[in-house]
């Protein structure tokens, strides 16, 4: 097995329940890990919710975390894939004030070439956003940052396996 | 048709009943089988405490002198009777105390619900008086935890706890229950929870592998059995006793497996880990084939990782999936409860009997014998040892009393040297190392065996975390044996200590007080002994008496135990002084 570091997407589908965060940031916790990034929301199942976390591991471990993060009553099933296993995306918003879009007339080239989307135009600001690798949002930034940025935010990574999950029929199977 | 409506709508009728949340919760508990609960009262949990009143003569309260007391009374209760143990508490600190015993069921896999008040549910989140965020809190050490705010959610939330704590590997829930929820009426029906959608209990065996399994122990030369409380908690002692036979392989425990096969049995080769056996110890890291059954591979009983038991092939049967290649590598995992795949496996087992081997274990046997146990059980010096009051107590049990021990030097040399003829028999605090643990599980599990023998073997500081419970003892005239090797110190710590820290006992010294006189306070029946020839004779009178007893014997001041791994160390690096 890989013993070296690596990013793996750990996802996780549970019940919709309070406290469930707390029980499943506590294993990472416990073991000093840091989670790189953190997406909760619905599945694809109705009722059913999914993690989608990003962590910085050797393979051998992250599979001790997998299988402590099973362990909790309300999971139904913990995955994790490698970064060529999972198709996925950040998004990252950039509020910059509207007169530099006049003074500083690279930034227009910059928009258009990082195919990032216009989102809201005013008088004092306009919000652009991005969606895309963690690099590619990275790299917009690296090069609007000289013009000034008035707010910057990025999303946790939201992540698709290429690999079927299989929940539904899991589910079938427990219920039965 | 139509009447066979109107009969299920009757039948419905009945077995709804409005009542409050309070007493929804008594009737849970009784719909449960539950007959004892330890705990105390508090503001958040009254309502509860008066249907409690009401239904005495169902329920019987224990009251207990503190919240952690409480805790492990049930533990005690859940450990020796194998059911689920309840204890209750009131929010704020009245649940903060049961923590340690929570953690303390968590990580030995005792099945025990707690439930606990909590301030009204307009109050939650406002820093309300006795308010603490429990569910919090008590996450990390719990199976599964859940807060309740509407009276109708009572009962599924209990019958989910109760279902949760006792089925897979057991464990502790907490139930937290506001007071408004309490106090609100609702139409009252039960049902047991017997499936919980997302929570796999036991998990299937894996095609293959008994097969696989059996394959490697019968071409194994050398192998070796290593279990813990898997066996207990599965109740699978007969089927593990029949194939440790068939296959006539030496057979060694964790401390939490003890007593499961008896102490005398031929194949039972003795304790693993830390202060275990030298011959289980040095040989794991000789045998070919290690078979763990129902145990964790815990570091007490690892020893350095990187050298533990490379040699040899390991068979994991587990029902914890988490467990497999936690802390060792498997080459086969038998996934699933040890008494369906124990039996599964039998017949596929061939008869052995591994002459030679066992030899090896005699031989080591005979140098730990001569080093080591002789001193202990038959001293020749002055000063009492741990080990000759653990001897007394064997030939006045004939092995047959329930052994609870605290932690420390006490707790090591009863599980060394106590004899089990029956399962079940040992209660002990092992993954935790909960000093305060034994005298209120004593009482829990004297309670859930009033036909038992129970005798509590605490140390002088252990005794003093939780020497409180003497008062629950005299309440509940409960016939509790105890005894107390008092040696005025902290001697696990000053050990390490005199091995360790070059001597310098920094606050290990305990200035003690009268126990005898303490004992005496609550009426409890008290001798102390500094002799060797008073010891076999206090010893008697105390298993004899009918009533509680407290006996306290003023052992050597600076005995070690040995055996011992040191602390990173191999456990074929074992020493035996």
């Amino acid at each position: 097995m890989n013993k070296e570091k690596q990013l793996f997407t750990i996802s996780v589908y549970t019940e919709n329940n309070i406290g469930l965060l707390n029980r499943i940031s506590a294993i990472f916790q416990r073991r000093h890990i840091n989670i790189e990034s953190l997406n909760i929301s619905p599945s694809e199942i109705e009722g059913v919710a999914k993690f989608t976390i990003v962590v910085h591991m050797t393979e051998e471990d992250v599979k001790k975390i997998i299988g402590q993060i099973e362990k909790q009553v309300e999971v139904i099933k913990a995955y994790y894939h490698n970064d060529e296993e999972t198709i996925y995306q950040i998004s990252g918003l950039f509020k910059i004030k509207s007169k530099l879009l006049f003074e500083e007339p690279q930034i227009q080239n910059i928009v258009k070439e990082s195919n990032a989307r216009i989102v809201t135009v005013n008088k004092d600001f306009f919000v652009l956003e991005k969606s895309g690798k963690k690099e590619e949002v990275v790299a917009l930034y690296n090069q609007l940052s000289v013009f000034g940025i008035m707010q910057y935010t990025r999303s946790g990574r939201v992540a698709i396996t290429k690999e079927e999950m299989k929940i539904s029929e899991l589910l079938e199977t427990y219920n039965n | 048709m139509e009447t066979q409506t109107i009969k299920n709508q009757e039948k419905a009728a009945k077995v709804t009943e409005r009542i409050s949340g309070s007493e929804a919760i008594v009737r849970c508990l009784i719909a449960e089988d539950v007959k004892i609960i330890y705990g105390y009262p508090g503001g958040a949990i009254m309502p509860v405490y008066d249907e409690l009143y009401k239904y005495q003569d169902k329920i019987h309260h224990v009251l207990s002198r503190h919240e952690q007391g409480a805790t492990h009374s049930a533990q005690g209760f859940a450990r020796i009777s194998g059911k689920v143990g309840v204890a209750i508490a009131t929010s704020g600190p009245g649940a903060t105390n049961l923590i340690t015993g929570i953690a303390d069921a968590q990580i030995d896999s005792t099945p025990m619900v707690c439930i606990t008040g909590q301030v009204p549910s307009h109050l939650l989140g406002s820093d309300a008086f006795q308010e603490t965020d429990i569910v919090g809190i008590s996450t990390p050490v719990t199976k599964w935890n859940c807060q309740v705010t509407r009276a109708a959610d009572i009962p599924a939330a209990l019958a989910k706890a109760f279902y949760i704590a006792r089925s897979g590997r057991p464990g502790p829930v907490l139930v937290d229950i506001t007071k408004d929820a309490q106090f609100e009426e609702f139409d009252f029906s039960y049902e047991k929870c017997t499936k919980v959608r997302s929570y796999v209990p036991i998990p299937k065996t894996l095609t293959g592998t008994l097969e696989a399994a059996a394959k490697i122990i019968n071409a194994a030369r050398k192998p070796l059995i290593v279990w813990g409380q898997g066996i207990v908690l599965s109740e699978a002692e007969e089927q593990f006793k029949a194939f440790v036979e068939k296959a006539g392989i030496p057979a060694a425990w964790t401390i939490l497996g003890a007593s499961a096969l008896p102490t005398s049995h031929p194949l039972n080769v003795g304790m693993l880990g830390m202060h275990g056996n030298y011959a289980p110890n040095k040989l794991t890291n000789e045998c070919d084939v290690l078979i763990a059954i129902g145990m964790r591979f815990d570091d007490r009983v690892t020893g350095k990782l990187d050298e533990y038991a490379r040699q040899a092939k390991v068979i994991h049967f587990e029902i914890d999936p988490a467990e497999i290649d936690k802390n060792v590598k498997t080459d086969v995992a038998v996934l699933g409860d040890a008494k369906a795949t124990l039996d599964a496996i039998l017949p596929l087992i061939n008869t052995n009997s591994h002459k030679e081997w066992h030899q090896q274990f005699k031989d080591l046997y005979e140098i730990e014998y001569e080093k080591v146990i002789k001193g202990d059980l038959y001293p020749t010096k002055e000063g009492l040892t741990m080990g000759e009051v653990i001897k007394e107590i064997n030939i006045q049990s004939k092995g047959d009393a329930a052994i609870v021990t605290d932690v420390g030097q006490h707790q090591m040399i009863a599980c060394r040297y106590a004899e089990f003829n029956k399962t079940k028999s040992n209660i002990t605090s092992g993954g935790l190392g909960t000093m305060g643990f034994g005298l209120p599980a004593a009482i829990g599990a004297k309670m859930a065996a009033p036909d038992r023998e129970v005798v509590s073997i605490s140390g002088d500081g252990g005794y003093q975390m939780t020497i409180q419970e003497l008062g629950t003892i005299f309440q509940q005239k409960a016939a509790v044996k105890i005894v107390v090797l008092n040696n005025d110190f902290l001697g696990m710590v000053r050990q390490w200590q005199q091995l360790f820290f070059e001597k310098r006992y920094a606050s290990t010294e305990m200035v003690n007080p009268n126990f005898v006189a303490i004992a005496e306070g609550y009426y409890i029946k008290a001798k102390k002994v500094t002799k060797r020839e008073e010891l076999a004779g206090a010893v008697k009178e105390m298993m004899e008496s009918k009533e509680a007893y407290f006996l306290e014997v003023c052992v050597e001041k600076e005995g070690n135990v040995f055996p011992m791994v040191p602390s990173g160390a191999s456990v074929s690096e074992i020493r035996l002084a």
